[in-house]
């Protein structure tokens, strides 16, 4: 591993202006579950290391009214012993406990998944259907960028020289509202998803209509990605199978994976298809109260 | 002996159990001595290439580092001994690279990160050959060689040709075409596998101090002190007597630590710096660069009469040699149909060299491709001619003075047992239908092994003793050999101080494979609490004043045939010595000859989602004969553990490699291997069909419980399906592919 500085920055501030350095290459360090190996295996070479797991702004993890806000150096593990987050956000949910085993749930961040960028980022499709919104800081002042164009590329994302991700932002869902995340692996644990696939569901008051809906997809394009032709077929008619199978469709369209050691092209194609089914009829059975997270 | 056991068949705990628990055993990495400097090993990023130069001056030149070694620095190679020059060759490339991550250079600095900075400094030219990755395509006349100097080795014949095919081995048994013509039912199939890393966690680690007089001193994990210590004579021109090797713990070895991969780099390292020096591998290096179990084409072929008995067998065994000459190629074939007593069949192996790292050693290596090919023939058999697939194999099963394909004559085994326990198993029994689920079964056979061993036992006064063996631990074997001099000098187990030795320490003993070391040392371990026994009974004569042919040692105590009253015990004795001669040391040097093979047979059964391909196994017996548990829970470990490693070869694991010949999954994420979320407990039955050759009756049980795996879970596969998967592993996309769920 090549020698690098360390710094602890205790403010945002701080933490901007060693960020904004242009003839260094540094990079921000949360759980550093990702950046270690990446480091270890010569991956990335930073001069600087700054460590944002001090700076309070990043720790909070509150629910104000109808707003969740996930400081971006909050543990996994805290995100899931939080019975009101898990009551609402259970797509969240189901992506942050297949990240890692419970040592690096314990270190991990969803802040670090986001700007991690990994097209197979587990929590991305999740905060996708929850239309989180991501709280940029940076040298010229505080920007708010939707989840689902954050990541830009594998390994990129839409931060600046100098910005640094603070806070993930999400609106309490609705009444009659479900979600879920599942994803694909040969094992049962450990392993990165080969494709992932988040949905929500939002009913009518009745139940017998899908009046908003969102698939977000994972591992099977450069980014996660976002299928509004999902949710918008599934938006006005009734939650059935003949429904699920149109989204699984749409989803099916829009991904555009390679093949690679964890799986083939037409695997992936064919699994979007299956997980998107498999998480609209969870997500709709949570939205009707009939199951746990 | 009698059969009443006071210490084989209890469980006490181990005695490694808590250091290791605790994280204070000391494994190789843990080793440090002051003064201590870091190898690091440039490898090379090619998989067939030739090596035009090597710069080493820019990195010798860096602050911080001590030495720098290319194979210049081995000795010199007569031309005639091809075999040592491979060895070498692997340490150090020569002329060519033969496989990504074959090591170039290496060398010494001040700290590990100075090292890997060093090695990027070192200048190669290569000139890229085609990389040869497959077996079919090695073996075409107009492929290029990776040794000119290989010739096809028929029957042990050189053709005169350079090739890439470097052995054949040819068994045959009465007529095996008039065998076929007599059977009303035969199946004829191909299977492929691929090279399987052993899924060890411990890297290799060795820490080499050289002294200015020529001595040196080794600290490695290894399989055996003794094979390391004359590898590194072999390859350095060095005296057996100047190389004192000390094994450390060991996590995890499986066969692989049979063979060395940087011992005698550490050597030159630690030489030329005149400091010590330890390397470390990285997992990838591991992955890259050390010995897997080849990848196979078999092709069996196999006939029955209706009423089910096997009329003839043939097998054509094709196994990656990977590099360099030497792989299971020459033993296997002795292991394909060994568990049935077929009248006629042929079996031909070849091993064929490709651009892949040279392979080694894998818990019971080669016998797990062979048996995975075999039986699933066996139950495809067994369905033409509508039998139970057990009783099919039960009317074919091997018994004492049956005689194998390849000449092997049974002895007393268990064999017809295992089948038999299996038949009344509640889980065979059990019924199981929902959709897509299966149940399948499999057999197998280990012969398991012998060879040399040697124990000492020292009399402590206090009555406890210390015995010390050179067989390296990786499964309780301390406490397994301990139990045996336990019994034999009729104390507890934990007045036994079980501790291994080092080549300095103990008389020569092979390596720990061959599920041998609770057979082999055990019966040194045996002769040495004798020799105790009979040393001490000359003491007890002259302090109870009778002849020794008098004194008998029964159940702890020293008595005489002439007066009931006049006895010693154990410990009594112990603590006379002193007054009666001197310390007592007991010793035992063994080579049995003969020794007695295992048989296991299993079931699972599985559950594919037809939608995603996704294998789960739902139940899972693996029953076995193990001659006579010495330690119950430490055989079952043996039986369980067996069973996950085959659940990882059956459905994940396999080096896989693009067309240039780079590792694609040199890394523990994408190397699967079973986790505990993936394996349903493993219930275990032990049948006891005493070894005639050992006299508690011991077997070797860790190999055998590695046969069936992998082909119990093809056939449960097989069943769910309705179609059968002709390779290795069976990946979710093969299934959705074989069931034409995808393209």
């Amino acid at each position: 591993m090549k020698q690098f500085d360390y710094e602890n920055a205790k403010t945002i501030g701080e933490a901007v202006n060693l960020l904004n350095n242009s003839s260094k290459n540094v990079r921000p360090i949360a759980g550093g579950t990702d950046l270690i190996p990446r480091m270890r295996n010569g991956l990335l070479e930073p001069d600087i290391l700054v460590d944002i797991k001090n700076i309070p702004e990043l720790n909070i993890l509150s629910i104000n009214g109808d707003l969740l806000e996930i400081g971006a150096a909050v543990p996994l593990y805290r995100i899931y012993e939080e019975e009101r987050i898990t009551k609402s956000y259970p797509a969240l949910i189901d992506a942050i406990k297949n990240i890692g085993g419970i040592a690096i749930q314990g270190r991990a961040t969803v802040g670090g998944n986001l700007c991690n960028a990994a097209p197979s980022g587990d929590s991305i499709p999740a905060l996708i259907v929850h239309e989180a919104m991501c709280i940029i800081a940076g040298p010229t002042g505080q920007r708010i960028l939707p989840v689902e164009d954050f990541c830009t590329a594998p390994g990129k994302t839409a931060l600046g020289r100098g910005e640094l991700l603070t806070t993930i932002q999400i609106k309490h869902p609705p009444h009659n509202t479900g979600s879920c995340y599942n994803r694909f692996i040969p094992r049962n644990e450990m392993d990165i998803a080969v494709t992932g696939v988040a949905a929500s569901l939002m009913l009518s008051m009745d139940r017998t209509q899908i009046e908003n809906a969102k698939v977000a997809i994972g591992a099977v394009a450069p980014t996660p990605l976002l299928v509004k032709a999902a949710g918008e077929v599934l938006v006005g008619n009734a939650p059935t199978e003949e429904a699920w199978g149109k989204a699984a469709i749409a989803a099916q369209s829009a991904a555009r994976p390679i093949t690679d050691v964890r799986g083939s092209i037409n695997q992936r194609k064919h699994l979007v298809g299956v997980l998107t089914k498999r998480a609209l009829r969870k997500a709709y059975l949570r939205a009707i109260g009939e199951m746990e997270i | 002996m009698t059969t009443e056991f006071k210490v084989i068949g209890t469980k006490p705990i181990r005695p490694d159990v808590i250091d290791k628990v605790m994280g204070r055993a000391i494994f190789a990495p843990d080793i440090m001595i002051s003064g201590l400097l870091h190898g690091k090993i440039l490898r090379s990023p090619y998989a067939h290439a030739r090596i035009l130069s090597i710069d080493t001056s820019a990195a010798e030149a860096l602050p911080g580092v001590y030495a720098v070694i290319t194979s210049k620095d081995l000795p010199q190679t007569p031309a005639d001994n091809a075999e040592l020059k491979y060895s070498r060759d692997n340490f150090l490339a020569g002329e060519k690279v033969l496989y990504e991550g074959h090591p170039i250079a290496a060398v010494a600095a001040d700290s590990i990160h100075t090292a890997e900075d060093a090695i990027k400094l070192i200048r190669i030219n290569y000139e890229i050959l085609t990389p040869i990755m497959d077996m079919r395509e090695a073996m075409k006349e107009n492929s290029p060689k990776l040794h000119e100097n290989i010739r096809l080795k028929s029957l042990g014949q050189d053709n005169g040709r350079p090739g890439n095919i470097s052995l054949h081995v040819q068994h045959i048994l009465g007529d095996p075409e008039k065998g076929f013509a007599e059977a009303d039912e035969i199946v004829d199939r191909e299977f492929t596998t691929t090279m399987v890393h052993q899924g060890y966690l411990e890297a290799q680690s060795s820490t080499v101090l050289w002294n200015p007089d020529g001595n040196l001193t080794v600290w490695t994990t290894t399989q055996g002190a003794f094979s390391v210590q004359s590898e590194i004579s072999r390859i350095l021109d060095i005296s057996l007597s100047k190389i004192r090797v000390i094994p450390t713990e060991v996590g995890g070895a499986f066969g692989s630590k049979l063979r060395i991969y940087i011992e005698p780099v550490v050597v030159l390292l630690s030489k030329f710096a005149n400091r010590p020096v330890k390397i470390t591998m990285t997992q990838s290096e591991v992955l890259k660069a050390t010995g897997p179990t080849p990848g196979t084409i078999m092709r069996v072929k196999m006939g029955a009469k209706r009423n089910g008995k096997i009329t003839s067998a043939t097998a054509e065994l094709y196994f990656e040699a990977g590099a360099f000459p030497g792989s299971t190629a020459g033993g296997s074939p002795r292991l394909i149909f060994t568990e049935y007593d077929i009248p006629n069949g042929q079996v031909d192996a070849f091993e064929v060299l490709v651009n892949k790292t040279h392979v080694g050693a894998y818990r019971a290596p080669g016998d797990v491709q062979v048996t995975y090919s075999m039986e699933q023939v066996v139950d495809e058999l067994a369905q033409k001619v509508n039998m139970d697939p057990i009783d099919f194999r039960l009317i074919n099963v091997a018994h004492e003075g049956s005689i194998s394909i390849s000449g092997t004559i049974h002895k007393k085994i268990g064999a017809q047992q295992v089948l038999e326990a299996v038949k009344n198993h509640p889980h065979y029994k059990s019924p199981l239908k929902e959709a897509n689920m299966g149940r399948g079964v499999a057999f197998g056979y280990w012969p398991n092994n012998g060879r040399d061993s040697s124990c000492i036992i020292n009399v402590n006064s206090d009555g406890s003793v210390t015995l010390v063996t050179g067989s390296v631990d990786l499964s309780g074997t301390r406490l397994t050999i301990a139990m045996q001099a336990a019994e034999v000098l009729g104390i507890s187990v934990d007045q036994v101080k079980s501790s291994v030795g080092d080549t300095s320490s103990i008389g020569y003993t092979g390596s720990s494979g061959g599920s041998r070391t609770t057979f082999a040392t055990g019966l040194a371990a045996i002769q040495a609490a004798k020799d105790v026994i009979n040393q001490m009974s000359i003491r007890a004569a002259s302090l109870l004043n009778v002849p020794v042919s008098e004194i008998t040692f029964e159940r702890g105590f020293f008595t005489t045939s002439t007066s009931s009253s006049a006895k010693l015990s154990f410990s009594e004795l112990a603590g006379k010595l002193n007054q009666t001669g001197g310390p007592i040391t007991g010793k035992g040097n063994v080579s049995p000859s003969s020794w007695g093979a295992g048989f296991a047979c299993h079931i699972a059964d599985v559950e594919v989602d037809p939608e995603t391909g996704k294998v789960s196994i739902l139940r899972y017996t693996a029953i076995q004969d193990v001659g006579k548990a010495v330690h119950p829970t430490l055989v079952e470990g043996q039986m369980q553990g067996a069973v996950v490693q085959g659940i990882g070869w059956a459905l994940w694991e396999g080096l896989f490699y693009d067309t240039q010949g780079r590792m694609l999954n040199s890394n523990r994420l994408d190397y699967k291997i079973a986790t505990f979320v993936d394996i349903p407990h493993i219930e275990t039955e032990l049948i006891e069909v005493p070894s005639p050759f050992h006299p508690f009756g011991v077997r070797g049980v860790a190999e055998p419980a590695f046969v069936p795996p992998t082909a119990t879970i093809a056939n449960a596969v097989a069943d769910a399906l309705g179609k059968r998967i002709y390779s290795l592993p069976m990946t979710p996309e093969k299934i959705l592919r074989t069931m034409d769920v995808i393209d």
